[in-house]
């Protein structure tokens, strides 16, 4: 950074990486950014950082940036850069051409977590007031849409209840499926500071992550549970509260409904901790003592990542979970609560900006007239009343021929997405595809049109952090591409013969605020005044609100479902008998087209694979050997790494590189209730691959991961 | 394992499978419901096909709920 010189000016902006959402200062020497300098007055960070955040942001200014629009006929020809006027008209015209012969479902658009709530809202009313259908769908889908649906049945809303400083008041913390010093560390580095001052801590996790023990932090109980076992875990601790008397009977009586059933329910042996030792692999005394600790020991609160929701029963563990917080009247005030690690910036609010395809802005179903009313008038045009296609049903309407146009809103499906093989024919099979991205992705190598995007140095708007914390994001230079997102996507707009148009950003977020209650209150002038703002923000709360369901839950009286545990049909097999499951480490994001393009490729070049010791020699396998990975859908090789933080018969990867491709071997497995793929679980081989083919393509793999 | 089938199928079972514990009436109300709630209308139509052309691949409680998909709410 030293050799950037010294900072002449200061704009305070938000970090575009975790779902922590951290506030800085970007200090900047005429329109170079020099330094990010983590602010102390942010309400997510109070003055603390990443690695991430304070360095990797070098991406904005890389040379792979796109900065003119391009289109191609066909994916033979090579891409010609055009006008603006150009792109956007080409794009317009083969929408309307491509609905015309297909009909009017046959197109639609994903949006991302990456971009703003104003860019978000823009992509999804383009969908519904000038496609003409619902077919918009978010990339939270492969991640929290679970956490949406599960909590939205038992709460009313699809968010997490409390604000990150409820962490200083938690006496137990329950952390399922979730690694928050690698995957969100400044929210992780805040629950490590609560366990030094003697919190208690339960992990359930397959893997032993930091926290299970690092230096001043120990885990009262690990459940190191089988993958996929989730249900059955979460079942059993609830079984423990209700058969041992640790029900908050008063707490239950008032704030909730349906108890008795489900008492009735969990109650039944099939979900003591004895009858599911046999399931998940945890020894039953250990789930009895870490039940009585979560419902016994003070305040406890539940966190909870992506090892809950991507698993065939993602929306089902959601439910659970919160099943446990209310019989064990954990909701509703500080150190409670139960909540979702988010993994990027703006999950939250790309999925409050009516994402879905099932959903209008604010969590609302499209089947209610009255909802529906409130933008019909607004924009002129009748709203379609049936859901529309998620993502994975998209894939596959576009293999099967009724959809054959996609926009996608930089976000990379072909990386991140599983079962590559499927994404690709699915993205092959498309007549057209407009990609809004800063690079040339994986994905654009299926497009026709790419629209260079923005970074987020250069947008205005806001991002909604995982405690719904709406915090604003200031551009610090002009787009390089000369058009915010949001213009782009009115621009379209306008070309398909409607008339959409905004001023600016702080216009987009007045319309959200004038039609989504819980943003009643919002806009840009309050949210400079505030600082930050976490939704629900009206006239019974001005100013936000930090912890949910306090006197009431948002639908009323919080409601226990039935959570019945249903094995995945993704089972360890003769053929593949190891269980692979995917995860993050601390200095890269994601697919990775961000930090791969900044120094933090120096802590990880290439992805690998952790291995038991005792499955890596029955395999012959040694420490760095390049291995083949393969499961029934695909195959890919990467290095191992001998570690003995998975249990026998579990590997861990993590997907931040193309170049090994974890998501080549997952498969169209997905959560039930929401199609959320089943990411964590993937029946596996691991072979070792014969040294002199290892070699060559170990030179390939530095060629190609570490260059980018 | 897909085993090939046709999405709309895969999906429908796998939320069926969730509901097995129920009596199949009620069961096949809650799927039904499921599926008004989340699945484009091109999917509820390729069920209600599948369903309909006697095909033994598709959850009996699936198919009960196919069948409710199609009757007039």
């Amino acid at each position: 950074m030293v050799e950037l010189g010294m900072p002449t000016r200061t704009v305070l902006t938000t970090c575009a990486y975790c779902g922590v959402g951290c506030s800085f200062k970007a200090e900047l020497r005429g329109d170079e950014l020099v330094r990010m300098v983590p602010y102390k007055n942010g309400g997510a960070n109070e003055g603390h950082s990443c690695v991430k955040g304070r360095f990797a942001f070098g991406y904005a200014s890389h040379p792979d940036r796109v900065l003119e629009p391009m289109v191609r006929n066909t994916l033979s020809e090579p891409w010609r850069k055009v006008s603006w006027e150009e792109a956007i008209g080409f794009t317009a015209r083969r929408l309307r051409e491509i609905q015309a012969a297909h009909g009017q479902g046959s197109i639609g658009a994903i949006t991302s977590s990456r971009t703003t709530n104003e860019e978000v809202y823009a992509v999804q009313k383009m969908v519904r007031a000038v496609f003409g259908n619902n077919n918009v769908d978010t990339c939270a889908r492969v991640c929290h849409s679970p956490t949406g649906y599960g909590l939205k049945q038992t709460f009313g809303e699809s968010a997490g209840t409390q604000d990150f400083r409820s962490v200083d008041d938690s006496d137990v913390i329950l952390l399922i499926g979730s690694n928050p010093t690698d995957a969100h560390p400044v929210f992780g580095s805040r629950m490590k500071q609560r366990l030094r001052q003697g919190a208690k801590l339960i992990v359930v996790d397959p893997r032993r992550i930091d926290l299970v023990r690092s230096p001043h932090v120990e885990a009262a109980y690990h459940l190191e549970l089988a993958p996929g076992t989730n249900v059955a875990i979460v079942n059993a601790l609830a079984h423990v509260v209700v058969t041992e008397g640790l029900v908050d009977r008063e707490f239950v009586a008032s704030r909730c409904e349906d108890f008795e059933a489900w008492e009735a329910f969990i109650a039944q042996p099939e979900h003591s901790p004895e009858a599911v030792s046999d399931i998940s692999g945890v020894p039953a005394e250990k789930i009895r003592e870490a039940a009585r600790l979560y419902a016994t020991g003070g305040n406890a609160a539940i966190y909870y990542g992506l090892g809950v929701t991507e698993h065939s029963q993602g929306s089902t563990m959601v439910m659970g979970m919160a099943n446990l917080a209310m019989a064990t009247g954990n909701i509703g005030r500080p150190g409670v609560g139960v909540n979702p690690m988010r993994g990027q910036n703006n999950v939250q609010g790309s999925c409050d900006m009516g994402s879905f395809p099932h959903e209008l802005p604010g969590y609302r179903h499209v089947s209610d007239d009255d909802v529906r009313d409130i933008y019909e008038k607004l924009w002129g045009t009748p709203i379609l009343n049936e859901p529309g296609l998620r993502i994975p049903n998209m894939f596959d309407a576009a293999i099967d021929g009724s959809f054959k146009a996609l926009f996608v809103q930089g976000e990379d499906i072909a990386q991140s997405d599983p079962n590559t093989q499927h994404v690709f024919a699915a993205l092959g099979a498309l007549e057209l595809l407009v990609v809004q991205d800063l690079f040339v992705n994986e994905t654009a190598k299926f497009a026709h049109v790419l629209l260079p995007g923005t970074s987020f140095l250069e947008k205005d708007g806001t991002f909604t952090n995982a405690e719904r914390r709406i915090n604003r994001v200031r551009p610090i230079m002009a787009p390089r591409t000369g058009k915010q997102e949001w213009e782009i996507v009115c621009e379209i707009a306008q070309a398909m013969g409607y008339p959409m148009h905004y001023d600016s950003a702080a216009q987009i977020m007045d319309e959200i605020a004038l039609t989504t209650p819980t943003f009643a209150g919002v806009s840009f002038a309050r949210l400079d005044e505030l600082g930050s703002i976490q939704w629900p923000c009206n006239v019974e709360h001005p100013s936000g609100t930090p912890i949910m369901h306090e006197d009431e839950f948002t639908r009323g009286k919080g409601r226990f479902m039935e959570t019945v545990y249903v094995p995945t049909s993704e089972r360890s097999t003769r053929k593949f008998p190891l269980i692979l499951t995917t995860g993050r480490i601390l200095s890269q994001y994601n697919v990775g087209a961000q930090t791969r393009r900044t120094a933090n490729v120096a802590w990880h070049a290439e992805d690998v694979l952790e291995i038991h010791p005792h499955d890596a020699e029955v395999r012959g396998v040694s420490d760095g050997d390049l291995v083949a990975l393969s499961s029934r859908v695909g195959r890919t090789e990467l290095r191992a790494r001998i570690s003995d933080r998975m249990p026998v018969g579990v590997c861990y990867t993590t997907f931040h590189h193309p170049v090994s491709g974890a998501n080549v071997v997952t498969t169209d497995n997905s959560d039930w209730a929401t199609n959320c793929p089943e990411y964590k679980v993937t029946a596996v081989q691991v072979d070792l691959v014969p040294e002199p083919v290892a070699d060559e393509a170990a030179r390939e793999a530095v060629v190609a991961g570490g260059n980018r | 394992m897909s085993g090939g089938l046709p999405p709309c199928v895969r999906l429908a079972n796998e939320i069926a499978a969730q509901f097995a514990h129920r009596a199949p009436d009620e069961a096949a109300t809650a799927i039904a419901n499921h599926l008004k709630a989340v699945w484009d209308p091109r999917m509820k139509q390729a069920l209600i096909t599948h369903a309909n052309s006697g095909a033994t691949d598709l959850d009996p409680t699936a198919a009960l709920a196919a069948k409710k998909l199609q009757a007039p709410s």
